[in-house]
């Protein structure tokens, strides 16, 4: 066929298959017990590693002495990777592992392991920026128009001190992988958020050809950014498998290293003035923020977030380098933050002015990109009506004398998720049997259960007649699953190959139905003459006409532009948090929690809201429980466990209400990723909510006891 | 859910330096149903017997092997996970006669003797238990791997509890935590399965 099919989208009201509340076909595994991950693969002659880690935050290592450990019962292999002279930057750094028979006998054995360090200096805090010292590295003034005009002749001006600690991903399933590495080949069954780019990564590493390393994931359990590379893990184990004569090896962190090491999402504190009218319409900006990724300092937030046309602006951002576990990519890198220092500033802006923040960010929303404005003045209404907002706002403090004071707070959010490159093959056989294969991961977020719809939709098939394969090195190339591009990249590379797909099997039927392939089309299991649904063959029927050879189409996208509007970018979100706060005992609960938002063209609502659920859940826990915390004296983090560190239980998040906003005007959008837009507006709605309860700002996250009593009485929180 | 309590039984019985010796409280207790003899075994692995999922299964494990790695590690019985291994996440919850038990906190060698139910013993992809059902209409799994801990959890809680409140279900399953949010879907899959549960007395 020389023209190019029309992939397009079926129009919204036509969809069979898209759109409808599938229910997730990982499911049924997930809920027996029986879906095997990463950390439940147990190869023959497997072997169980332990590490030995680092007990400074900084120092050199002068000696490692493994003869004792090596020869302990069980015990196959001894790696070191930090030896002497190694000079170390965090607590829980590798430094040793071992294989054994058991996990015990690899443990008893690691302990026997002789570390000897040269303790150095550290810096493990930075709230304080004046204790930083020459880790504090500022970065140039950002300037634009003036601000020191519009400053001077603002009508107002308000100010105030906003904090935003570092957290842990904390995934479920720890980092760590089965490695088994013989000679010239390599098997690996990692838990990774990349399936695709694993070997490369890997091989890289071992120093042998990509193409001979397996990779093999079937679930992970959780990466929220934190899982994008092998890391040194992956390379552990296979050398410890190297040297134990190619015996496969489980090496996964335990809770402790993984709380310490495995990733987390930097911190982020400012000072931030707004100038403005008494109307409401906001003039300038003036930011001094700073943060720490770890060791690497990382950049700044963008601020101002969303209102990024503020005409009048300073902004200038310090890094500060501190001997802690390195950050990862968290759930929208760098937008949480910046979500929370920009709507917290302009919730006290309009407290300042005594209007209401809902007015206050409609006022200012000519200030957002235009695709975006009518968006969310729409979606501000929703959320509006959604949470009762008429009724139950009041200006800031003014909630009655009791102890327990109620508040609502309002934040927004926006995200790219353009789909990534991603390749697809649709396979027919002639029994009318459906293969579709990718080499995507499924985190969870339901990328199984959408590629099946897409490519039963476009088959005009049933989601139960394909058969669907992911998740190995050798199928066709995806990539990464982070910063929402998966359903983007793999909805439309299924898109193109099924359409491919089913066109050759339009000629293969052609012929039988009289017709030329074009005047075909795949319905409710058949294919069919278009407006003339008499002459048809059922699938199986048509699929014969294959005869003996199978119709194997590949579909790929490029990652930019498809061609067919099946998927684009560009998300935007409103958040309502209505909290209670106990004045008495400092403790904040949610009572509801409302969330509107767009992703374009939705394949799946049902698990579209489990996602935005998931998101919000997991935010409310950061914003009123979650906070690393570093002990100064020895540089240890101190709360590295799940007790000390509280994730929000089924009791602490409230009521949660989503509004998936699929107006027409959205869903022509085509396909835009959605785990990173929810995730960005709670910890500014939920600070926003409490300041507006008892109103004071609490200037640092979470919203503890602690910190919500400090600042009620005045004590510098 | 008053047998679900935070040991950090492997750490007490080291750092004590004494071995497989039964010393804290809950083991003592434990220790009273045990067979004579049983109070002292170890250091070195000794033969077993778990009732697993109705089956006797033998074993050869040192004593301070938890029944979680017991389960996973000796059993290849991967549905319930080790997580925090500090008996906070749920995600190990097994059934010991009849009661949740976070079974990264329960020695394998004070299992034997009790009646052990998994995941893998009460529900299957081919005939799911009610709980597994609502949890997969209801979406109460991301990635899953929470997810045996809490159907578990859910099956113990609703056979003690057949007619529970959301905010009874708040309450009882609590001592779960998933890291993916998944909790609206947990509080409605636990109010469907009770109702299932009580038609078509399953469970
Ligand atoms: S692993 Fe047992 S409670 Fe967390
Ligand atoms: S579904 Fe991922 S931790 Fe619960």
């Amino acid at each position: 066929m020389a023209n190019t099919p029309d992939y397009s989208w079926p129009p919204m009201g036509q969809r069979k298959v898209i759109g409808q509340r599938v229910k997730r076909l990982d499911g049924p595994v997930k809920a027996t017990g029986r879906a095997k991950y990463a950390s439940d693969t147990k190869p023959s002659g497997m072997l169980y590693g332990a590490y030995v880690a680092c007990p400074h935050a900084h120092a050199k290592v002068t000696s490692v002495d493994t003869s004792e450990a090596e020869k302990m019962p069980g015990v196959k292999a001894v790696h070191v990777m930090a030896p002497a002279g190694t000079e170390i930057q965090w607590q829980g750094w590798e430094v040793a592992a071992v294989a054994a028979l058991t996990e015990m006998q690899a443990r008893d054995a690691a302990r026997r392991i002789k570390v000897a360090y040269e303790a150095m200096p550290h810096l493990v805090h930075e709230e304080d920026l004046s204790k930083a010292g020459a880790n504090a590295r500022k970065g140039s003034e950002q300037k634009g128009g003036d601000a020191d005009q519009a400053f001077q002749q603002a009508e107002a001006v308000s100010d105030g001190q906003y904090g935003f600690p570092v957290i842990t991903h904390c995934c479920l399933e720890s980092h760590g992988s089965v490695v088994q590495w013989q000679g010239e080949t390599a098997s690996a069954w990692p838990s990774t958020q990349d399936v695709t780019g694993y070997a490369g990564q890997l091989a890289a590493s071992l120093k042998i050809p990509a193409t001979n390393i397996k990779v093999q994931m079937d679930y992970v359990g959780g990466g929220f950014g934190s899982k994008f590379s092998p890391g040194a893990w992956a390379t552990v184990a296979a050398n410890l498998s190297q040297k134990a004569g190619g015996r496969p090896v489980r090496l996964f962190l335990d809770r402790q290293m993984e709380q310490t090491i495995a990733g987390n999402r930097p911190s982020a504190f400012a000072k931030i003035k707004i100038a403005g009218k008494k109307d409401g319409t906001i003039t300038a900006w003036d930011s001094a923020s700073w943060g720490s990724g770890g060791f690497q300092p990382g950049g700044p937030p963008p601020q101002p977030y969303v209102f990024v046309n503020i005409p009048n602006y300073r902004r200038v951002h310090t890094g500060v380098s501190l001997n802690v576990g390195p950050s990862q990519a968290w759930r929208a890198p760098g937008n949480q933050a910046a979500s929370y220092l920009t709507c917290c500033a302009m919730e006290d802006f309009a407290a300042k002015i005594g209007m209401d923040p809902i007015e206050v960010f409609r006022k200012n929303v000519n200030y957002a990109q235009p695709a975006f404005q009518e968006r969310y003045q729409f979606q501000l209404s929703k959320a509006a009506e959604l949470a009762e907002w008429k009724k139950l706002w009041h200006p800031r403090g003014q909630s009655g004398a009791a102890p327990v004071k109620r508040g609502l707070g309002v934040a927004v959010g926006t995200w790219g998720g353009r789909g990534h490159a991603s390749n697809c093959r649709t396979t027919i056989h002639p029994d009318g049997s459906v293969l579709v294969e990718i080499g995507t991961q499924d985190l969870g977020t339901g990328t199984r259960t959408i590629i099946t719809q897409v490519a039963a939709e476009s088959l005009g098939l049933p989601v139960g007649a394909v058969k669907l394969e992911i998740g190995r090195s050798d199928q066709p190339r995806d990539g990464a699953s982070g910063g929402s591009s998966t359903v983007g990249g793999v909805s439309t590379s299924t898109r193109k190959s099924a359409v491919n797909a089913l066109e050759k099997l339009f000629e293969a039927a052609a012929p039988a139905l009289s017709a030329l392939p074009e005047q075909l089309e795949a319905v409710d299991g058949k294919i069919q003459v278009k407006g003339s649904p008499a002459k048809s063959l059922t699938w199986k029927e048509a699929c014969r006409k294959l005869g003996t050879a199978s119709i194997a189409e590949m579909g790929s996208f490029n990652g930019r532009n498809d061609g067919a509007g099946l998927s684009s970018e560009g998300a935007a979100g409103v958040q309502i948090a209505d909290v209670s706060v106990d004045t008495e005992t400092g403790l904040v609960s949610i009572n509801r929690y409302v969330a509107v938002q767009d992703c374009g063209t939705v394949i799946n609502p049902k698990l579209a809201e489990s996602q935005v659920y998931g998101a919000i859940i997991m935010g409310i826990s950061t914003a009123l429980f979650e906070e690393r915390i570093m002990d100064r004296q020895t540089g240890h983090m101190l709360n590295a466990d799940m007790e000390f560190y509280k994730l929000a239980g089924i009791g602490d998040v409230g009521d949660i209400v989503v509004h998936m906003d699929i107006r027409p005007e959205n869903d022509s959008k085509g396909v835009i990723g959605l785990g990173e837009p929810p995730a960005i507006p709670i910890c500014a709605a939920v600070g926003n909510a409490v300041a507006n309860a008892i109103g004071v700002r609490v200037a640092h996250l979470p919203m503890t006891p602690e910190h919500v009593l400090n600042t009620l009485e005045g004590r510098n929180a | 859910m008053s047998s679900k309590k935070g040991f950090s039984r492997r750490g007490f019985l080291q750092g004590a330096g004494v071995g497989g010796v039964l010393g804290t409280g809950l083991l003592e207790r434990e220790a009273e149903a045990a067979p004579a003899g049983a109070a002292i075994a170890g250091p070195g692995a000794v033969p077993i017997t778990l009732t697993i999922n109705g089956k006797p299964v033998n074993l050869t494990v040192e004593p301070r092997v938890t029944l979680i790695d017991a389960l996973r590690d000796y059993v290849d019985l991967t549905g319930a996970k080790r997580v925090c291994d500090r008996g906070t996440c749920g995600a190990c919850t097994v059934l010991m006669n009849g009661k949740s038990v976070y079974s990264c906190s329960v020695l394998a060698i004070d299992a034997q003797g009790k009646s052990i139910e998994t995941i893998e013993g009460m529900t299957s992809p081919e005939k799911m238990h009610p709980v597994s059902q609502a949890f997969w209409e209801n979406d109460a799994q991301q990635c899953g791997y929470c997810t045996s801990g809490f159907v578990v959890a859910c099956k113990g809680f609703l056979d003690e509890h057949p007619n529970p409140t959301e905010e009874d279900v708040k309450h009882g399953l609590g001592g779960n935590l998933c890291r993916c949010g998944t909790y609206m879907g947990v509080r409605a899959a636990a109010l469907q399965a009770a109702k299932q549960m009580k038609g078509g007395k399953n469970g």
